[in-house]
């Protein structure tokens, strides 16, 4: 199952990451540097799934699952928060902000993938 | 040049200095290349030509005979400069001909009998080629004026 | 080292970059935290570098460098979360934190092993910061769960396929309790109910249960009796109850993992065979993943700032008295990027190549103009206006490549505060380094080859500059000394200066030390700028006795040998009790200069056309005589001192009739002006700066050589360093001694 993904990180390392984890199972990834940029690159392309960090300059995980969540084509879109926290008041607030799941960084590249097949049809 | 023969071979770049025969190991020679006037460096010894231009790099010229301390010549049309490498150096040496590629083994080579021979330690060995004799100089010290020779 | 087919190689070389520039913005974010401001975007700038630093660790395995970043990052989530105050000592171990991580990611890039003991105290310096129950709570966890390994998706699989299955059968059985038939097939009813929410976290009540089904033989049936009136329905609110049976060999936990994204947002019932616990087990307060973090306190942060909002003015002025001269640009508003600017990476070998071309560029289109003027084309012709078109091209094209290789000063002077907070650890005195300009931008071979240099003088300003704290108290000064680390472009070349407030240079002391080395003559008369000028001799150190800090080996005499060579000048002032400053000159880039060239007793030259203030001819009268050897010309009403750059330059004997000649007045780094007799000028033209090496037999004076039109070479000349050389010759000993490589 081949999937469209947006991944927006700040980390360029991570970025390379998540690209280099996707690929491999056909994946086709577009990434952004943080969550203004996401919205800008969101514009242009009809992902199947978003990965998102949640520290990240000019606005931030939250913010951007909040833009997202506000426009309509995109209410139902899954994403995954990228987090290297796995406390439950992030989770809730990520949750509340509306992210589908979350997955805790340094994340293994197989279940990554798995993840995103389980959250997108 | 293969490395069966156990004495090792090399070969010698020979040229005249002042009626004299010097040598070269070929292996750090670049090229060889017509005299053109050299722009002169200020305050620099006497045995520095200058400054020419090797497409595009600067290289610096030694004249060898001053170098030396051969006798002073007039300089022949037939000057040349041997451009050598030597750690990563550049460097140009005017000599008054080049001769030949000569190929020997280390056998064909004798320490000159006294070790200062020669210009401050700069022969590191002879060799007889048709009853001539050809010093062979040591490259590092011919170059490394600067270092250890310094006043 | 990364080999090119193994991408994870070359991402850990790229997070090693990274780290870099994280590192360099959390030196940023401290140095603006340090002048006062506590705005939340300057404390989230510090806490994001320390947090993708652990991130992207954790990636590589490198734990000890997750370990150390994870408590730096839960003592700035205490300042962000503003239940930890930055007080200057808070920032001080901030700033050590900052170092030290700078340390472990080296040693992390390097393989290196990790300085425990070091790692140590700095972990319990942070902790001290955190609150008993947080650091407590906190320490035994942290190990667990900071394994690079992802732990939250222990999942089935999608669709159902048969290589997933298989997948799952070749784990490990791990049965928590030793169950009856504990390999065999188990027996799962389920009950599942979404709840709005579910469906505004974008969960798809259908792929869990395509999920559920990936584990096993499943049957679902579903509970329609709560969805209203077509009228009233809400497609978005789910009404829908699904029973479902599932036979697995799952594990209950796997099962339950299925439902992990949206444990919360449903009712959800896992009732299993083997249970022997009364049914109705609601797995909504287990959660798999999470060994409890306490003090990620997430919840309580600010959402950040949308758009650029720059943190309120603060009246840093006020707030900072002492720190700064002149007010410094708006730092924080600076931090956050503008707009996502594109940037691409370049190996800097093509942009080498990219430079040397354009050199050749330059070059042959001198060969080509000078060939063209020769063939006595008119100046209106087609070919000659196709020239200067061409010249404007290239000189744009230059200036284009060298702004690629422009690079801001800033890391550099980040560099140089952390030896200040070292130097002055180690002798005891209390420092603040105020740093100006580090915007200005200098080719990046020039930064690179400043930071020896940088760093030996930023040393002797601590170490001997300054004085010791009961020194400066005694002397009716601050306690705490102050070096000034600064860089400005002036008039075409980048001026970095190193200041500090310390005693000044001991002249007395110096001119005995250099008489004592038989440096200079004992009965020498010297100027203050000549007694100056000898620490930057061979074999000469002030210290009395070599100290740890700058005595190591090279003296001020290296520091100037190296900003020769990259064809800079450093001069010193010095105040007794006020304090010393060094300045260094440098040119912008080491490629190209804007050049005059120059005719002196049949030799071509080039000076650098921004040194050359005015132009005149030599009249009968204007020159006097002041002593044999030393003449001045007259300027307007003053007089200046005149060399012959012939004679100087050892090409010719001094002239005795100087009518007619051309004179060149040169400003001086001091803002005097000194006055070079030269035959004439021939050109001004943009030159490519070929380097001169030490093998060259450099003379004082010659900066470098390039190649003119004709092919001929012509030598770059320094005239400052021609000028000052030729005034103090008859004082030191210092040309001969500069002489000494070419005495053979």
């Amino acid at each position: 199952m081949s999937l469209e993904i947006l991944a927006v990180d700040d980390s360029r390392t991570m970025r390379d990451m998540i690209r280099l984890a996707l690929l491999p199972a056909g994946f086709t990834v577009h990434t952004a540097d943080d969550g203004v940029h996401g919205v800008e690159v969101l514009d242009g392309i009809e992902p199947d799934a978003i990965i998102t960090d949640i520290n990240m300059p000019r606005m931030d995980g939250f913010g951007f699952i909040d833009a997202v969540r506000g426009q309509d084509r995109h209410r139902a879109t899954p994403i995954l928060v990228l987090t290297t926290e796995a406390a439950p008041e992030l989770k809730q607030r990520a949750r509340a902000a509306g992210a589908t799941g979350w997955i805790v960084k340094p994340f293994d590249p197989e279940k990554l993938v798995k993840a995103l097949q389980m959250i997108a049809s | 040049m293969t490395e069966t023969n156990p004495t090792s071979s090399i070969e010698l770049l020979t040229f005249q200095l002042a009626e004299q025969e010097y040598s070269l190991d070929i292996m750090s020679v670049r090229e060889i290349r017509g005299w053109t006037r050299a722009t002169p460096l200020p305050q620099a010894p006497r045995y520095m030509k200058g400054v020419i231009n090797l497409r595009g790099t600067v290289l610096p010229v030694m004249d060898l005979a001053e170098r030396l301390g051969l006798p002073p010549r007039a300089q022949s049309d037939r000057a040349v400069i041997i451009v050598v490498k030597h750690d990563e150096c550049m460097t140009g040496l005017l000599v008054d001909a080049v001769s030949d590629i000569i190929a020997l083994t280390s056998d064909d080579l004798q320490p000159p009998p006294d070790g200062s021979a020669g210009g401050g330690g700069v022969v590191s060995a002879l060799t007889l080629i048709d009853d001539r004799m050809i010093r062979v100089l040591d490259l590092g010290a011919t170059i490394n004026v600067g270092e250890g020779l310094a006043a | 080292m990364s080999e090119q087919n193994d991408p994870m190689a070359e991402i850990r070389a790229s997070f090693f970059i990274e780290c870099e520039e994280l590192l360099e913005s959390l030196q940023d974010g401290l140095q603006i935290m340090d002048e006062g401001a506590d705005d939340s975007e300057t404390i989230n700038i510090v806490f994001r570098a320390v947090h993708s630093i652990k991130g992207g660790a954790g990636a590589f395995g490198l734990e000890f460098l997750v370990r150390f970043a994870h408590r730096y990052e839960t003592v700035l989530d205490e300042v962000r979360a503003e239940r930890l105050a930055v007080t200057p000592e808070a920032l001080k171990v901030f700033y050590q934190a900052a170092d030290h991580l700078s340390d472990l990611v080296r040693i992390s890039r390097d393989n290196l092993p990790a300085p425990e003991e070091r790692t140590q105290a700095l972990l319990e310096a942070l902790s001290a910061f955190l609150g008993d129950s947080d650091e407590l709570a906190d320490a035994p966890e942290e190990e667990i769960d900071f394994k690079p390994m992802g732990i939250s998706l222990d999942l089935g699989t999608d669709g159902g396929d048969g290589p997933d299955l298989a997948d799952l059968e070749g784990l490990p059985p791990l049965p928590p309790l030793p169950e009856l038939d504990a390999p065999g097939t188990r027996h799962y009813q389920i009950r599942f109910t979404p709840m709005a929410e579910l469906f505004e976290t974008g969960n798809e009540p259908a792929l869990l249960l395509r999920n559920l089904q990936a584990l096993g033989e499943m049957h679902v049936t579903c509970d329609t009796s709560a969805v209203p009136e077509l009228a009233q329905l809400v497609p978005e609110i789910p009404h829908l109850t699904w029973d479902i049976t599932l036979e697995t060999e799952a594990e209950e936990a796997e099962i339950a993992s299925i439902f992990e994204f949206v444990e919360g947002l449903c009712r959800l019932d896992i009732i299993s065979d083997a249970d022997a616990e009364p049914p109705g087990t609601v797995i909504a307060a287990v959660d798999p993943t999470a060994p409890e973090m306490p003090e990620a306190a997430e919840a309580e942060v600010p959402q950040a700032p949308e758009g650029l909002s720059a943190p309120e003015p603060l009246p840093e002025q006020e707030k900072e008295p002492t720190a700064k001269p002149a007010p410094a640009p708006p730092k924080p508003a600076a931090q956050a990027p503008p707009t996502a600017k594109t940037i691409v990476r370049v190996d800097i070998d093509r942009i080498e190549r990219l430079v040397n071309l354009v050199g050749e560029l330059v070059i042959n289109q001198a060969m080509l103009s000078q060939s063209l003027e020769q063939s006595g084309l008119s100046p209106h012709s087609d070919a000659m206006n196709g020239l200067e078109e061409f010249q404007r091209l290239t000189r744009d094209i230059q200036d284009s490549v060298m702004m690629i290789r422009a690079q801001p000063v800033k890391s550099l002077f980040q560099r140089m505060s952390r030896i200040v907070r070292e130097a002055s650890g180690a002798v005891d005195k209390d420092v603040r380094l105020i740093v100006h300009g580090e915007d200005t931008e200098v080719d990046k071979t020039v930064i690179e080859r400043l930071a020896d240099p940088l760093t030996h003088m930023i040393r002797n300003a601590v170490d001997h500059g300054l004085e010791s704290k009961s020194a400066r108290l005694a002397a009716g000064k601050p306690e705490q000394g102050q070096v000034n680390l600064s860089a400005a472009h002036r008039s075409g070349r980048v001026i970095i200066e190193i200041s500090d407030d310390g005693a000044g240079i001991n002249r007395p002391k110096v001119q005995q030390l250099a008489i004592d080395k038989g440096l200079i003559p004992p009965d020498a008369v010297l100027s203050d700028t000549e007694i100056d000028n000898l620490l930057f001799m061979p074999g000469f150190s002030t210290a009395d006795k070599v100290s740890d800090l700058s005595g190591r080996g090279v003296g001020m005499d290296v520091v100037r040998t190296a900003i020769q060579a990259l064809g800079g000048r450093i001069t010193t002032t010095s105040q007794p009790g006020e304090g010393t400053t060094f300045s260094i000159s440098l040119p912008l880039t080491l490629a190209v200069l804007d050049g005059m060239v120059v005719e002196v007793a049949d030799e071509t030259l080039v000076l650098p056309l921004n040194v050359v203030v005015e132009t005149l001819t030599l009249e009968a009268g204007d020159v006097q005589m002041l002593r044999p050897g030393r003449n001045v010309v007259r300027v307007r009403s003053g007089f200046v001192p005149l060399l012959d750059l012939g004679g100087a330059l050892g090409y010719r004997a001094p002239l005795e009739d100087m009518t007619g000649a051309v004179v060149l007045l040169i400003g001086q780094e001091d803002g005097s002006n000194a006055a070079l007799m030269i035959d004439n000028i021939v050109d001004q033209r943009q030159v490519v700066i070929k380097g001169l090496d030490e093998s060259f037999h450099r003379a004082p004076g010659i900066a470098a050589a390039t190649i003119l039109g004709d092919g001929q070479i012509a030598l770059i000349l320094d005239p400052s360093d021609i000028i000052s050389n030729a005034m103090s010759a008859h004082l030191t000993v210092a040309p001969q001694t500069r002489a000494e490589g070419a005495i053979a």
